[in-house]
């Protein structure tokens, strides 16, 4: 019973994210426009850019995965949704983190793919895209499991977007470390295998406590 | 299975105001308990407790079944409250095929909800289209879809028109007739026998702390 009721609700929220635009369509725009000013901000200089190309994809990468989490349980939580998923048959962590993975299926896959290609299109080596898309699967991964953290804390506050946004930026700050420190790594041919441990414990950190926090917080919110 | 649900000593506050103080009843299958009283008495609130969703102040509501009347069992309980549960861009085809999979209901019994609420011509419209009586048999169609035996009903018949009044206090005594239970808050007499508990505002007290 427990499987197809996780699969039922994956593909509820993945085809929620994905059929009403919003979502990725508005994340990978963002991306896009964000990164198309940098150039204009800083100058065409192909070396200054080819530098700072790394660490400023993943900033960006950062600022569009915040984009989405307003939506990621408020729009169920002012439906009465979640008093049909109480009742169901998952636990509300679990709820609440195929809740996250629908959303990073839906927009953080989406933004990763397109990773590399704006960290070349901005003058990083070719031979980055592998290492990139790696680093970015990952950071996407916690980022969105972060956000959702932030998001359930905010639940029920009207406009609880900045406020999202002020309390998840901080832990965002750890995977951009680690994740731009192993784009500059590469680059520099020092070896990846520090950062990229880094990165994954702490997605590792945010797959253990992510689904807890927003447990707990589901649970204080929706009473 | 066959559940009762017995209430002990329940206290529930809201804010620093006390709701419902030491409040213990029974309810034994095949019964129906009325919720009855004022408007901001503490009937959803109540309701809501029944269904897991809050954590009273004081005192416990469990179910047991008629093995050992000491071990309390999961509720299986469907609650249907005032918000519908369904999110208005989806098409009301796909919201009951979602319900019934993550309730683990059964084809069949979406059939027969579809039958007996009249719901095949609302499938193809996006739930925003609905009326408020439209959603509320959309939302009791899953009371069918997957079978269990305590329903919580939060004044089910509102929206309702005439005809589906009938329909719904049909299903509530087809569900009694087979052994369940149901706590339904309402305003207006159901059809049929049940139990009245008529909740009483406990003269405004408020504790501070």
């Amino acid at each position: 019973m427990t499987p197809s009721s996780s699969l039922a609700l994956l593909r509820r929220d993945l085809g929620l994210s994905l059929a009403r635009g919003g979502g990725p369509v508005l994340a990978a725009g963002f991306f896009l426009t964000l990164m198309a000013m940098v150039p204009l901000s800083l100058g065409p200089e192909a070396q200054t850019l080819s530098k700072i190309a790394p660490g400023l994809t993943w900033l960006c990468l950062a600022l569009a995965s915040l984009l989405s989490l307003e939506r990621l349980f408020e729009r169920d939580y002012e439906d009465g949704v979640f008093d049909l998923l109480r009742t169901g048959p998952l636990a509300l962590e679990w709820v609440a983190f195929l809740k996250c993975l629908a959303q990073w299926l839906g927009t953080g896959l989406i933004l990763s793919l397109m990773t590399p290609v704006v960290m070349i299109l901005l003058g990083a080596p070719v031979g980055v895209a592998g290492w990139a898309l790696v680093a970015a699967l990952i950071g996407s991964f916690s980022f969105a499991l972060i956000g959702g953290a932030g998001a359930s804390l905010t639940l029920g506050s009207r406009k609880g977007g900045v406020l999202i946004a002020l309390l998840v930026l901080p832990f965002y700050v750890p995977p951009v470390i680690f994740g731009a420190g192993l784009m500059q790594a590469f680059v520099t041919g020092a070896p990846v295998s520090q950062a990229l441990s880094l990165l994954c414990a702490y997605g590792l950190f945010a797959l253990a406590l992510g689904p807890i926090a927003m447990g707990a917080a589901l649970r204080s919110a929706l009473n | 299975m066959a559940l009762s649900l017995v209430v002990d000593a329940l206290s529930l506050k809201k804010g620093y105001r006390h709701l419902i103080n030491d409040l213990s009843f029974f309810v034994a299958p095949g019964e129906c308990v009325a919720l009855t009283g004022a408007n901001g008495v503490g009937k959803t609130t109540l309701l809501r407790t029944l269904a897991g969703f809050i954590r009273p102040d004081g005192g416990r509501a469990r179910y047991v079944d008629g093995v050992d009347p000491e071990e309390s069992v999961a509720a299986q309980a469907h609650y249907l409250g005032h918000a519908e549960a369904l999110s208005p861009g989806r098409l009301a085809g796909a919201e009951l095929d979602f319900q019934r999979a993550f309730l683990g209901g059964t084809a069949a019994g979406q059939a027969e909800a579809i039958r007996r609420l009249n719901l095949s011509p609302l499938l193809e419209l996006e739930t925003r289209m609905l009326s408020a009586g439209q959603k509320r048999r959309l939302s009791c169609a899953r009371l069918i879809m997957a079978r269990r035996p305590v329903w919580l009903l939060d004044e089910p018949m509102s929206p309702l028109d005439t005809e589906h009044r009938a329909k719904l206090a049909e299903l509530m005594q087809s569900h009694l007739s087979e052994g369940g239970l149901i706590v339904c808050a309402v305003h207006d007499p159901l059809p049929f026998e049940v139990r009245e508990l008529r909740l009483m505002a406990p003269a405004m007290e408020t504790v501070y702390g």
